[in-house]
């Protein structure tokens, strides 16, 4: 038995007001249609694409895009562009989802619980988001990269560790405010423990603001991804990745500039995509704003 | 007021712990611990690896050596580098001021920017250039900071050859001029975010205030709108925008380091990173703890701003 305020109404899900919000946001939209062909791209691409993307060719070396059927273009190591950049795309969104589902994972505990209980726990708990807050994102990522092994499941667990505060916040903030509406005060004289109160009456009704903060987790996951794998401490060559191909670039900047600049293109369409994807949430959740 | 400050300091102590907690723990993850430069002598036994435990006192409990490493940098002693064996705070020292000089160079752009284009959108709500600030703030927001670096070096310094690639001077010509020349890239670089988050928090801001009762009121006195907008709105959102700009600190530092490292600035972020790969950890943890620390303190020294400024809390 669950109270879900959100949307006990009549007709099916995608009628719902909250859709109908999402779909009038037309970057929220833009952004989807981005990332959905983005998605298709990198999971499909390489199969179709005439290159393989590990093939070492040393007669085809910085070839300029659009040279035969090179269409973006080959590295240094005469490796078809397009075809890395797709694979390249499959582990940077990867790591950036399972950074994301983690992080989300321990900062909506961390969340509930704080909120819910108050008190010095409460206190304890948001004095400890505050304090890992203090640290900028990636001196704290590179100082753990650099004590850990860099392996693709690492990159993904350090970025969820300075990532999950966001949305520890957010939802404690949703919890503390829920906890004195009377569902909640019916379901302690009910003598429900604290446990269920905590997970399955006020948790579904404070996913709004956490499906909002867990995309704009995405968008920065695949940046911070990108920032450590530049600088040579995310995911470490021969397995491409948006970041470590930038790494690559900088030094033919002058000779070969598409290297730098098309994995830079893909990172930010990647990300925009999901800055306009959580706006369009955001507005769409907003349950204050009562406009169709 | 005094009891607010009192409150505030003793809220940064306990955050200061918690941070030094957490910088410890970090400490420790480095593998080969505090010892890690002595295991790659081949020279070494383990008897003398043993020895060395017991005069370094490794060998303690871990929360004997927490406090006894915390006291230490209290006083001030945050240990030796491992490179050339100069203290960690002269080395970081050495590298403050070029960092300082970038973020607040940038931080100036970003808010002089910011904060024109947020006024502009606010008051020419719905506009063409409302609607292409905004999409552009979430672009701006969604570019990776060093590969707009790149772009720019690619295009002002080998393109055109209008701006140097890198450094805080030519060596040689060390003149105001030149640091300058050299400040300009690295800066507008930087600040591109921090104009996209000033100008959406000037918009929703300005956007707050001119809806209030007394902006009518004082456009019924007759005022100017040019006035009103000068003095009373800009005023009253300019307060909420020094809170704003200390809880920037972490990510500007972030962005700094990304910036020096593209432009090979001289500063604590490119500090950190070579530290990182020459295996020079006291160095890591000193800059580690450094940059929680400014973040702190930069709050702190917002929050009291703020509350000399804002009536409200000071007569309280």
């Amino acid at each position: 038995m669950t109270a879900l305020a959100a949307n006990a109404g009549q007709g099916r899900w995608w009628q719902s007001r909250t859709v109908r919000r999402f779909t009038n946001h037309r970057l929220a939209l833009l952004g989807v249609t981005m990332i959905t062909l983005l998605t298709l791209a990198c999971v499909i691409g390489p199969y179709i694409l005439p290159h393989d993307a590990l093939y070492i060719d040393l007669h085809a070396r910085f070839l300029a895009p659009l040279t035969g059927d090179y269409y973006m273009g080959t590295d240094p190591l005469g490796r078809d562009i397009m075809a890395r950049l797709l694979m390249a795309g499959r582990v940077s969104l990867l790591v950036a989802f399972f950074a994301m589902l983690l992080s989300t994972l321990i900062g909506t505990l961390v969340g509930v619980i704080a909120g819910y209980r108050g008190g010095w726990t409460g206190v304890a708990l948001m004095r400890t988001v505050d304090g890992f807050l203090a640290f900028p994102s990636i001196f704290l990522l590179l100082a753990l990269a650099a004590a850990l092994k860099p392996s693709p499941a690492m990159v993904t667990v350090i970025i969820a560790v300075t990532s999950w505060m966001e949305v520890a916040r957010i939802v404690e903030a949703e919890v503390r405010s829920l906890r004195e509406r009377e569902f909640v005060q019916a379901g302690r004289m009910l003598g429900l423990s604290g446990v269920h109160i905590m997970f399955r009456e006020i948790l579904p009704n404070a996913m709004g603001p956490i499906i909002v903060a867990a995309t704009l987790t995405v968008a920065r996951a695949i940046l911070m991804e990108a920032y450590i794998s530049f600088l040579g401490y995310g995911i470490q060559p021969p397995l491409p990745s948006w970041g470590n191909m930038l790494g690559g670039a900088q030094q033919y900047l002058a000779t070969a500039p598409w290297l730098a600049i098309i994995p830079g293109v893909a990172i930010t369409m990647a990300v925009t995509s999901f800055n306009f994807i959580g706006d369009g949430l955001r507005d769409a959740l907003d349950v204050r704003d009562d406009r169709v | 007021m005094s009891r607010f400050l009192l409150n505030r300091i003793s809220q940064i102590i306990v955050l200061l712990v918690i941070v030094s907690i957490i910088g410890f723990i970090i400490l420790n993850l480095i593998p080969g611990g505090p010892l890690a430069q002595y295991g790659l002598d081949p020279g070494m036994t383990q008897e003398d690896l043993d020895r060395l435990k017991e005069q370094l006192g490794l060998n303690r409990p871990l929360w004997v050596q927490y406090l006894d490493w915390a006291w230490r940098l209290l006083q001030g002693d945050w240990g030796n580098s491992f490179r050339d064996g100069a203290a960690v705070l002269d080395v970081i020292g050495r590298h403050l001021f070029a960092t300082l000089l970038l973020m607040g160079t940038s931080t100036a752009i970003a808010i002089a920017v910011g904060t024109w284009i947020g006024i502009r959108g606010a008051t020419h709500r719905y506009s063409t250039f409302d609607h292409l600030a905004t999409v552009g703030a979430m672009v701006a927001l969604s570019i990776p900071t060093f590969w707009f670096g790149l772009v720019g070096i690619y295009i002002f310094s080998l393109k055109l050859g209008w701006l140097p690639a890198g450094n805080m001077y030519s060596i040689g010509d060390q003149s105001v001029l030149d640091y300058l020349h050299h400040l300009i890239l690295p800066s507008i670089v930087l600040a591109l975010v921090h104009v996209a988050v000033w100008s959406r928090y000037m918009r929703t801001a300005t956007l707050d205030v001119i809806n209030q009762d007394f902006v009518k009121t004082a456009r019924a006195k007759g005022l100017s709108e040019r006035r009103i907008l000068m003095k009373h709105v800009v005023g009253n959102a300019l307060l909420p925008m020094i809170t704003l700009a200390g809880m920037q600190l972490p990510g500007i530092l972030t962005g700094a380091l990304v910036t020096e490292t593209v432009f090979t600035w001289p500063g604590m972020g490119r500090l950190f990173l070579d530290s990182i790969g020459y295996g020079d950890y006291p160095v890591v943890m000193g800059l580690l703890m450094f940059s929680a620390i400014l973040v702190i303190l930069g709050n702190l020294i917002a929050d009291i701003a703020v509350a000399m400024i804002d009536p409200r809390i000071r007569l309280s």
